[in-house]
């Protein structure tokens, strides 16, 4: 059963949800649009034996969480643009040292302080290739009510099942969105926790490959007393430069995406089955293209929707087949062409692919989506 | 571990000092002859990897085992019982 | 009776990368020596570290080790500490990392008072990247980004995170081992924010272009510099010019510490919650 309906932005929602999901470490840093996360994590971390700090600037917040989640909370930081761009270091240290935690980032409009309180979709290739070296990413784009609170627990779950950061990305709109939303009840969510080491101290290899190539992961003061580095390492977690041993990490890393990607993939998809246009969209602008492929169909436009939850990794096989099912792909998206270029990667030729770019700071409305598609018909 | 001196033999308590100089750990840094203050050890060309150099006890009826070898040691690389 | 370190050590890890007559090593050994005579649990210690030639030591230490990014080991840290503020979280670095790089840390760690303790291998130095001049190289020395000698002023640490909120600052030279140890057990049993500056050498980086090239003439050079604290309450400022003051140079234990103080605010949030 489902709580009666509540109003709740999505700012909050992100609070509400890494609470039920256990979170209890919080590290962040005064940053609009973001700072509601943070100042809701203030306020109920302590009333559920959690802890909050805020700390001296972007990149301690982001050091604090990965600390803390070595030391065994389930850790979070809520940023934006400028913010997300100082985190970017111990970013990729968490993703080297296999660190879960959750990085949350309220896009807006950049570069550098750009529109502080308009939003954007501009950080979505900063998400996948913003920390330096080659790493494995998971990023989620949730559009509606609802979808924030449930992406939010699953970044946790995915974080905690697959030993790396999670990047949850919002935008403005969703953000400060105030909606009525029904939440499940505690017993209603599924909560996935990191797995342990089941050998003994001497046994144990904290970046040894495994089946699933994920390493169970002993948390300080458990008696393993292994050693963390961001510096190449072996299996013990020692510092290496040994090629066939960092080769063989860096591979596994990427594997542990690579290989469960029915897992980690989630989309919607909307009258898909004989489109002859698709649309794909996400994050606030998944909804705009929702409200325009209703209206399209209205007008007996055979169009459909494919609306990833997960952009990174990018759904490739599924853009793929679509590329091959209809003649054109539109991307409405608020930056000046970013995930665009994947599907263009994926679509091969076999479809055409067209952008649909604003970036003044105003999210691009349906009609606009609608017009946009009967210009080219 | 190999020692490259070993002056006279059990640990036991009274016994006469004994100092130890870690082949493997000394980078012959030259801070343990410098500190000690009966002049128990020298510098002697070797063949290694660091300097050429490694401690050996040369004197070691002169040691008080005051310790500072030990202590100043940068390199785990002397013991004195 | 000599000393057994090998408690506290990956002894397959030993001997260390650090060059012949660096200072690391005694700074090392010193701290081994406080965490055997506190008794500490090696479990129930994490050993913290940005990046640097003084942040490889955690490697070489067997508890709960972590080599995070270049000054940033406060940070994580203090994650460290509020996750589980009943253990024991040390940090080390050097005087690049600790205040050059890491000095917002530093500073606020000193502020919040966080039963942290923070032992900076100070080599006045960037060695692992090459000589070039950090916050605590003295005037006129050369290095590497400093060919005509340094030309700016530089750090008192101890000045610094006293004025910041440090609770317990004590400063010692390498060539006094036992003193060092002395104070860095001080510090650790000190709950609130400690910081132990080890002066200390680094013959190849600092040395080499400083005509101090060999690590006892270095070490002497250092020793020379030192002023302990009795000593210097009799000097003029000008003869303490281009000298650092070495002794226990702070401590206040009325300062409420950190975790301390947020375990105050979790105790009153649950029970208005549980209302």
């Amino acid at each position: 059963m489902s709580k009666r309906m509540e109003l709740y932005s999505g700012n909050e929602l992100v609070a509400e949800a890494a609470i039920a999901a256990g979170c209890r470490f919080f590290g962040g840093y005064p940053i609009t649009p973001s700072s509601e996360i943070a100042e809701r994590m203030s306020k109920f971390l302590p009333q559920v034996g959690g802890r909050f700090i805020q700390m001296e600037d972007e990149i301690a917040s982001m050091g604090a969480i990965i600390g803390a989640s070595l030391a065994g909370e389930k850790s979070m930081t809520a940023t934006s643009g400028p913010g997300f761009s100082l985190k970017q270091e111990n970013l990729g240290f968490a993703m080297i040292a296999e660190v879960p935690c959750v990085i949350v980032n309220v896009m807006r409009g950049g570069p550098s302080t750009g529109l502080p309180t308009a939003p954007s979709q501009s950080d979505v290739m900063q998400a996948r290739w913003g920390t330096h070296g080659d790493h494995p990413v998971i990023a989620l784009a949730p559009s509606y009510m609802r979808e924030i609170f449930d992406e939010t627990v699953r970044a946790f779950n995915l974080a905690e099942k697959y030993r790396m950061p999670v990047i949850l990305l919002l935008d403005e709109v969703i953000a400060h969105l105030h909606e009525g939303v029904a939440l499940p009840e505690s017993d209603e969510i599924e909560i996935v926790n990191r797995k342990k080491p089941t050998v003994s101290r001497e046994e144990y290899e904290p970046y040894a490959d495994t089946k699933d190539h994920v390493p169970p992961m002993a948390n300080f003061f458990e008696g393993y007393r292994y050693h963390v580095t961001g510096l190449s390492h072996n299996p013990k977690g020692l510092p290496s430069t040994d090629f066939e041993v960092v080769h063989a990490i860096q591979v596994r890393r990427q594997k542990k995406i690579t290989e469960h990607l029915d897992d980690i993939l989630k989309w919607e998809e909307r009258s898909m089955e004989d489109a002859e246009i698709a649309i794909i969209a996400y994050g606030s602008i998944g909804r705009s293209a929702t409200d325009a492929v209703e209206h399209l169909r209205a007008e007996g436009v055979k169009i459909g929707l494919f609306r990833p939850l997960t952009l990174w990794p990018f759904p490739e096989k599924r853009v793929a087949e679509i590329a091959r099912q209809v003649k054109r792909i539109f991307v409405p998206e608020m930056n000046l062409g970013q995930l665009v270029l994947e599907v263009e990667r994926m679509a091969k030729g076999d479809a055409e692919v067209i952008g649909i770019n604003q970036v003044g700071g105003v999210m691009i409305r349906p009609r606009e989506i609608v017009s946009r598609v009967k210009e080219v018909a | 571990m190999v020692t490259a001196e070993v002056a006279a033999k059990p640990k036991v308590k009274k016994e006469p000092p004994v100092v130890d100089v870690i082949f493997e750990n000394c980078k012959g840094c030259n801070i343990c002859v410098d500190v000690c203050p009966t002049n128990v050890l020298v510098l002697i060309k070797v063949p290694n990897k660091w300097e050429g150099y490694i401690a050996e006890v040369k004197y070691p009826e002169k040691c008080t085992r005051c310790m500072l070898c030990e202590i100043e040691c940068p390199d785990f690389a002397i013991k004195v019982y | 009776m000599t000393f057994n370190y090998d408690e506290y050590v990956r002894t397959e890890t030993i001997p260390h990368m650090w060059c012949p007559g660096c200072g690391i090593g005694i700074v090392m050994k010193s701290i081994i020596r406080a965490f055997t005579a506190l008794k500490w649990d090696k479990n129930d210690i994490a050993f913290v570290s940005g990046i640097g030639c003084t942040s490889r030591m955690p490697g070489y230490m067997d508890m709960n080790t972590l080599h995070t990014t270049h000054g940033r080991a406060l940070a994580f840290a203090t994650g460290i500490k509020l996750a589980h503020p009943e253990k024991h979280v040390v940090v080390v670095g050097g005087d690049g990392d600790a205040t050059a790089i890491g000095g917002n840390h530093l500073i606020h760690a000193a502020r919040r008072n966080i039963d942290i303790t923070l032992i900076i291998n100070d080599n006045a130095i960037y060695g692992m990247t090459g000589g070039q001049y950090s916050p605590t190289t003295p005037p006129h020395m050369i290095a590497s980004t400093a060919p005509y000698g340094m030309v700016e002023p530089n750090f008192d640490i101890a000045k610094l995170v006293m004025g910041a909120g440090a609770t317990y600052v004590a400063r010692e030279t390498i060539s006094k081992g036992i003193m060092l140890e002395k104070y860095i057990k001080t510090g650790l049993a000190h709950k609130g924010f400690s910081v132990i500056v080890a002066e200390s050498t680094c013959p190849i980086q600092f040395g080499r272009r400083n005509r101090l090239a060999d690590p006892v003439e270095l070490m002497h050079w250092l020793k020379n510099r030192g002023v302990p604290k009795t000593k210097a309450a009799g000097m003029a400022p000008e003869e303490l010019q281009d000298r650092f003051v070495t002794g226990e140079l702070f401590r206040d234990d009325s300062r409420p510490e950190f975790t301390e103080v947020y375990q105050q605010v979790i105790d009153a949030a649950m029970k208005k919650e549980n209302k």
